[in-house]
């Protein structure tokens, strides 16, 4: 096994570098290598684990891994309900988290997810020139075609393919008139420094729900601002909004407890005597209100730290500064850069209903990492993917079993498809998992794609999409209160979709 | 915050949204989502469940029936509001023909959000009389 203090990948050419060494690399650096595809990973950090070397504040993470499932610990099945580890092939390297559990809650502490990443680096022989911080981003254009130029901290590496895979994880503030008197989320004091003391947080995400929470025990008055209401995800239905754990914040608030949350925009910020004054402006009526506080924090966010990328080409949007990508986690104006981990979720999908990917959150995309891989290997390292037959007789049960059981699509909703492709001479064969917008648009022959979708009323059902004669249809399934995809009705709507496949099947 | 407040300001200039007020304009910005669509993208898939509606901030589109082109569309117009008021799949495909940055709404949110905004609703409103009205021209 490699000590994490080895020095491997001097600067050099290689062709295929990824930069990061949180859960998205290392995933990403796994499933290249299972493939045969060889690169050099490169990290500014000195051990593996990325942003959870540090973060949550509070020291305990939103994503759940249950030790006890219905299904068996290590199965494909199992990864439903562990969101936290890695994917292995080797029954031995999978489901590392609930072992590092010590049963005291469901969320894993910061330090048992950090746990789990080294041990899975270590595991899986995932080596990473550490200490090596990526600087800045050059193009040569030579007669073997477009090269990188990866300025880092040990010298320069070229390659032809990058994949960045560094998070979602610099701090943003805006740059409202008189910020520089509040801090970020980021510079958080230790709790019991808040003791007493009237704490004003900008924000309305997660992590401003998250430090409320923390400070509730401590803080005299707590105030939350931002110019649009919360969202809860026990009401939108998904994983937009604050978290169950951290909703108390907002029950103190509707209870008259002292907690207050305003929808209003905040104005700016000054010091009056010994105290800081937030001006705001109210979002329902346009009236001023002016809150004083001891500390303001700004829960603003984090933006992707891409540092020179833009000047590449790099396109950006939204309030994480995230890069415009393909399906596929291409940027979609430079070529030959492509993304890993949390961002993934700038390729937001079809988001049907409203309803976004889980690519933000590790068990949304350490599968993202594991389809890229497959598509580097096959469209840039001439690996020919394994494509294997599905008996026609079999393939109503391979549906019904995917809908299921399949991880990949529970947790990518309308994201990620399984492929089943029909043709006279291949029969049927297994195409494995693609982005479902790349299935809908680039057309081809008849196959059918299989994935779970939500509609964010509750409802969790399948839906089949086959594409028959260059036309294509979608199909949707009915919801089940217990998530039996297997019943009669959905085994009879099912044959119905593959005999457009011109499979028949016994019912 | 300031990526809120570009787009607020980008609002403020759009005609559905010319009658709000800063603290609105800003609500708005907070509620819709920005998203962003690389030139050749489809944005909008003809008979399928689950669309959103969408306002252009930047770029150019077109609206495509069964492969034909029917229309374009640029900055300050918007679609997907058809088949989200009539609970229907969308009848065209929308696809970037330059990049195109938008503000979306998830078709669940559209109705409150309408109800909440009269007068983008009634902004909205106008903007569909327009489009009967040329329709109307082109038949007869």
């Amino acid at each position: 096994m490699a000590e994490l203090t080895d020095r491997p990948f001097p600067p050099g050419d290689y062709p295929l570098i990824v930069v990061g060494s949180g859960p998205g690399a290392l995933q990403h650096s796994y499933a290249l290598s299972r493939l045969g595809v060889r690169h050099a990973v490169l990290s500014a950090d000195p051990s593996p684990g990325g942003m959870f070397r540090r973060w949550p504040f509070f020291q305990r993470l939103l994503s759940w891994t249950k030790p006890y499932a219905p299904v068996e610990r290590g199965t494909r099945a199992y990864e439903r309900f562990d969101w936290n580890s890695l994917l292995a092939d080797e029954p031995e390297n999978r489901a590392l988290q609930p072992s590092l559990m010590d049963g005291s809650s469901y969320f894993p502490a910061r330090t048992e997810m950090e746990a789990n990443l080294v041990a899975f680096a270590r595991r899986t022989d995932i080596r990473v020139r550490y200490e090596c911080p990526w600087e800045s981003t050059r193009v040569e254009e030579t007669p073997q075609g477009r090269r990188y130029v990866l300025t880092t901290s040990d010298g320069e590496y070229r390659t032809p393919t990058v994949v960045f895979a560094v998070g979602i994880a610099e701090p943003w503030a805006p740059s409202t008139p008189g910020m520089e008197l509040a801090y970020h989320y980021a510079d958080t004091k230790p709790a019991e420094t808040y003791a007493g003391k009237c704490v004003f947080i900008i924000g309305k995400q997660v992590s401003a729900f998250e430090l409320a929470t923390g400070l509730l025990q401590w803080a005299r008055r707590i105030v939350l601002a931002s110019p649009s209401p919360a969202q809860l995800s026990v009401v939108t239905k998904t994983l937009v909004g604050v978290r169950a754990r951290y909703v108390q914040p907002y029950e103190d608030h509707v209870l008259g407890g002292g907690v207050f949350i305003l929808d209003a925009s905040i104005e700016a910020i000054s010091r009056r005597g010994g105290e800081l004054v937030v001006r705001t402006r109210r979002s329902d009526n346009g009236q001023q209100l002016d809150v004083d506080a001891d500390d303001v924090i700004a829960a603003t966010g984090f933006v992707a730290p891409l540092r020179d990328l833009p000047s590449l080409g790099v396109a950006t949007f939204g309030h994480s500064k995230l890069p415009s990508l393909t399906p596929f986690w291409e940027s979609s104006v430079a070529p030959g850069i492509f993304f890993a981990g949390t961002i993934t979720q700038a390729a937001g999908g079809l988001k049907k209903h409203g309803v976004p990917a889980n690519s933000g959150a590790v068990h949304g995309h350490r599968y993202n990492g594991r389809v890229l891989a497959r598509h580097l290997a096959s469209t840039r390292f001439g690996v020919e993917l394994p494509r294997p037959s599905v008996d026609p007789d079999r393939l109503l049960d391979f549906v019904l079993e995917e809908l299921t059981q399949g991880p990949e699509i529970w947790h990518q909703r309308a994201y990620l498809a399984r492929v089943v492709s029909a043709s006279p001479d291949a029969g049927l064969r297994d195409d494995g998992f693609v982005p479902l917008a790349h299935f809908l648009d680039s057309g081809g022959g008849d196959a059918l794609a299989i994935t779970i979708e939500a509609d964010g009323t509750g409802a969790i059902y399948p839906v089949l999409y086959a594409r028959t004669g260059g036309t294509m249809s979608e199909h949707v399934l009915p919801a089940s209160p217990v998530l039996d995809f297997a019943s009669p009705e959905h085994r009879e709507m099912v044959v119905d979709v593959i005999g457009k496949l011109g499979v028949q099947a016994p019912v | 915050m300031a990526g809120q407040d570009e787009i607020a300001d980008t609002l403020a200039g759009l005609a559905m949204f010319s009658d709000l007020s800063t603290p609105q304009l800003q609500s708005v910005a907070h509620t819709f989502e920005e998203r962003f669509f690389p030139e050749g993208e489809r944005i909008l898939r003809q008979g399928l469940t689950g669309s959103g509606f969408f306002v252009i901030l930047d770029g150019q589109c077109s609206i495509l029936v069964d492969g034909q082109q029917r229309a374009t569309l640029s900055r300050g117009d918007f679609f997907g509001e058809v088949s989200i008021l009539l609970g229907e799949p969308p009848v065209a495909d929308v696809v970037a023909t330059t990049p195109v940055r938008t503000l979306f709404l998830a078709g669940p949110a559209v109705e409150s959000f309408l109800v909440g905004q009269p007068r983008v609703m009634y902004r909205m409103l106008q903007a569909q009389a327009r489009r009967l009205r040329n329709a109307n021209r082109w038949r007869s």
